[in-house]
């Protein structure tokens, strides 16, 4: 009979309804969520804000060869270098990047400076709260950015400023 | 506190029959609280378990669980603007929500939360509530009207003819339950929701189980008629905002907008509680005469309490899930107090007079909660109907199928 067809259907869809309700929820609980990132979820391939790696030896892998530079987009990367010397060495390699800012303000996370960086240097993190009630704090500079230790311990903390001076590192390095 | 008020505690009628003005305004008061902490009790159960039909979370952040996320919205809704659009008919559009609440709230005189637990017993009760519940149309009409602009019309035209139609088949099935009640050695049934309850008590069954399948098919016929007639998913058609934004209360924000809410919510366990009255054997706990007997009595006496233990526990439980972080010590301190207040609740309804007073209380509620949840879960589960689909269903099917049941109704209660 029909209408029977039609109270087996009804109490099918409903049935389906209720199992979905003991089903784990999809969505993540964010701000509240366990981890450093508080429950927030990313790809691998996500393109936050930028880690600046150290080499095995805690050395910056940058050597202020400005190819990131060159191949913004957006020319937000502003870089000065220097000489390493004997005394105070930097990087492994001759220069070292003295000033290295990226402006947020302008950064498209296209990832670019990535792609050109020779020595793997300049990396997109995981980072995202970016967000500032004031512009001039999205212009982050060299020690905003840099990973405190060598980048299979983890790196730029920058984002938890808590959870970095209590020693922490809440962000772990791309690529590590 | 003298005697003609303390009086009344030991007797077991409604203050309504007992004449006890004092007693039927503390009851008054009691119902109002009720149903408005109920109303946002049910706010809060609405987005949660919708939240988990569709594998989300829901409120999460205002409280324990979002548990004082109601308390939160209502602030939010008594603080914002009250706008009234400038082509409004002011007077109309003040008075609309006003009629939708009072409507609700009017009809909660004669729902019989127990034997004595009635604001009062009207003769012709169930009459006043189908009466008293269908004025909210005119409210919605008033509103769609006065607001003077195309979706709040378009939203009331919807309604009223959605409503007037359902009301119909509701109506039919009032009548095939009320015809049960006169099953009795003296031929005559009765109006009064606590008469019909007590008819239900004497012929020792509900009227859900009466001449299977036909109680069950009138129930069946009101549940659907009463989801049209308070207008939720799937017949949301005033309200649905994919065509309509919000239908007849397009127009109203704030204070006016959360009374519109307060009523439809209040609409809501009214009519559950009147299939709960005519089918569901009202306050009458479950297996009166199967289970019965003075062990059975007490074991029944007592699930009031271990609901309340229970919810208790899951409070605790939730306590011990909390994540450990100096942020969420606030919040696990509130749902732990939470949890101790539910049960102490629960040890206070274990105190034997307590214990007798509030068990056809708490089935009364227990049965509504059930048709409650059902709202929720059509929600999740169907799509809105079409139009045309709607009045198919109304004047199509259940107003024949509600007939029909009436005709034999009628017939069985000759022959058997």
């Amino acid at each position: 009979m029909a209408i029977l067809k039609d109270i087996a259907a009804i109490a099918k869809g409903m049935s389906i309804t209720f199992g979905e309700m003991f089903k784990p929820t999809q969505v993540e609980n964010y701000p509240d969520g366990p981890g450093p990132f508080k429950g927030a979820k990313f790809q691998e391939r996500f393109r936050g804000a930028h880690v600046l790696q150290r080499d095995e030896n805690g050395l910056e892998k940058c050597v202020a060869c400005f190819l990131c530079a060159a191949a913004c987009p957006s020319n937000c990367i502003y870089i000065e270098a220097a000489e390493n010397t004997e005394e105070h060495r930097v990087s492994g390699a001759e220069r070292y990047a003295k000033v290295y800012d990226i402006d947020y303000n302008r950064c498209i996370f296209c990832g670019y400076c990535v792609e050109a960086c020779p020595t793997d240097a300049i990396t997109h993190g995981h980072g995202f709260e970016l967000a500032s009630f004031n512009a001039s704090n999205l212009v982050y500079r060299k020690e905003q950015m840099l990973a405190p230790q060598p980048a299979h311990l983890g790196a730029n903390s920058i984002f938890n400023q808590a959870e970095v001076e209590g020693g922490t590192p809440s962000l772990p390095a791309q690529g590590a | 506190m003298p005697d003609f008020l303390t009086a009344y505690l030991q007797s077991n009628v409604t203050p309504g029959e007992a004449g006890s003005a004092f007693w039927a305004l503390i009851y008054v008061l009691i119902v109002f609280a009720g149903i408005s902490v109920a109303v946002m009790a049910m706010n809060w159960l609405e987005r949660k378990a919708l939240a988990h039909f569709q594998i989300r979370l829901g409120p999460m952040r205002v409280g324990p669980h979002g548990l004082l996320q109601p308390i939160a919205d209502a602030i939010k809704l008594l603080t914002k603007e009250d706008i009234v659009p400038s082509a409004a008919d002011k007077f109309v559009f003040w008075l609309a929500p006003l009629i939708i609440l009072c409507a609700s709230f009017t009809t909660y005189i004669v729902v019989p939360f127990g034997r004595a637990h009635a604001i009062t017993d009207l003769n012709i009760g169930i009459l006043f509530m189908l009466g008293v519940s269908s004025l909210s149309v005119l409210g919605v009409v008033m509103a769609g009207w006065a607001s003077n602009s195309h979706y709040p019309l378009l939203g009331a035209l919807r309604s009223s003819a959605q409503m007037v139609s359902y009301e119909i088949a509701m109506g039919l099935a009032v009548v095939s339950a009320v015809l049960m009640t006169s099953l009795n050695p003296s031929g005559t049934g009765t109006l009064s929701m606590i008469g019909i309850v007590q008819a239900q008590e004497a012929q020792q069954t509900w009227f859900v189980f009466k001449f299977f399948p036909l109680g069950f098919i009138a129930l069946g016929v009101f549940a659907i008629a009463m989801v049209a007639e308070t207008n939720r998913a799937p017949f949301d058609l005033p309200e649905a905002e994919s065509e309509l934004t919000a239908g007849f209360h397009t127009e109203y924000s704030g204070l006016r907008w959360s009374l519109f809410m307060l009523g439809e919510y209040a609409a809501m366990i009214a009519v559950s509680s009147i299939a709960v009255t005519l089918w569901l054997g009202g306050w009458l706990r479950p297996f009166p005469h199967w289970l019965a007997g003075q062990s059975w009595d007490l074991v029944f006496s007592l699930f009031p309490g271990l609901l309340f233990l229970g919810l208790a526990a899951i409070a605790f439980v939730g306590v011990g899930r909390m994540p450990k972080h100096p942020y969420f010590k606030i919040q696990t301190a509130g749902l732990a107090g939470f949890g101790a207040v539910l049960g102490l609740i629960g040890v206070v309804l274990f105190i034997p007079p307590v214990r007798d007073r509030v068990q056809d209380i708490f089935w009364f509620i227990a049965k509504v909660a059930v048709f409650m949840y059902l709202y929720i879960w059509y929600r999740a589960t169907f799509p809105r109907y079409r139009f045309d689909q709607l009045m198919k269903v109304g004047w199509k099917v259940l107003l024949p199928v509600a007939l029909g049941v009436l005709l034999l109704t009628a017939v069985a209660g000759i022959l058997f």
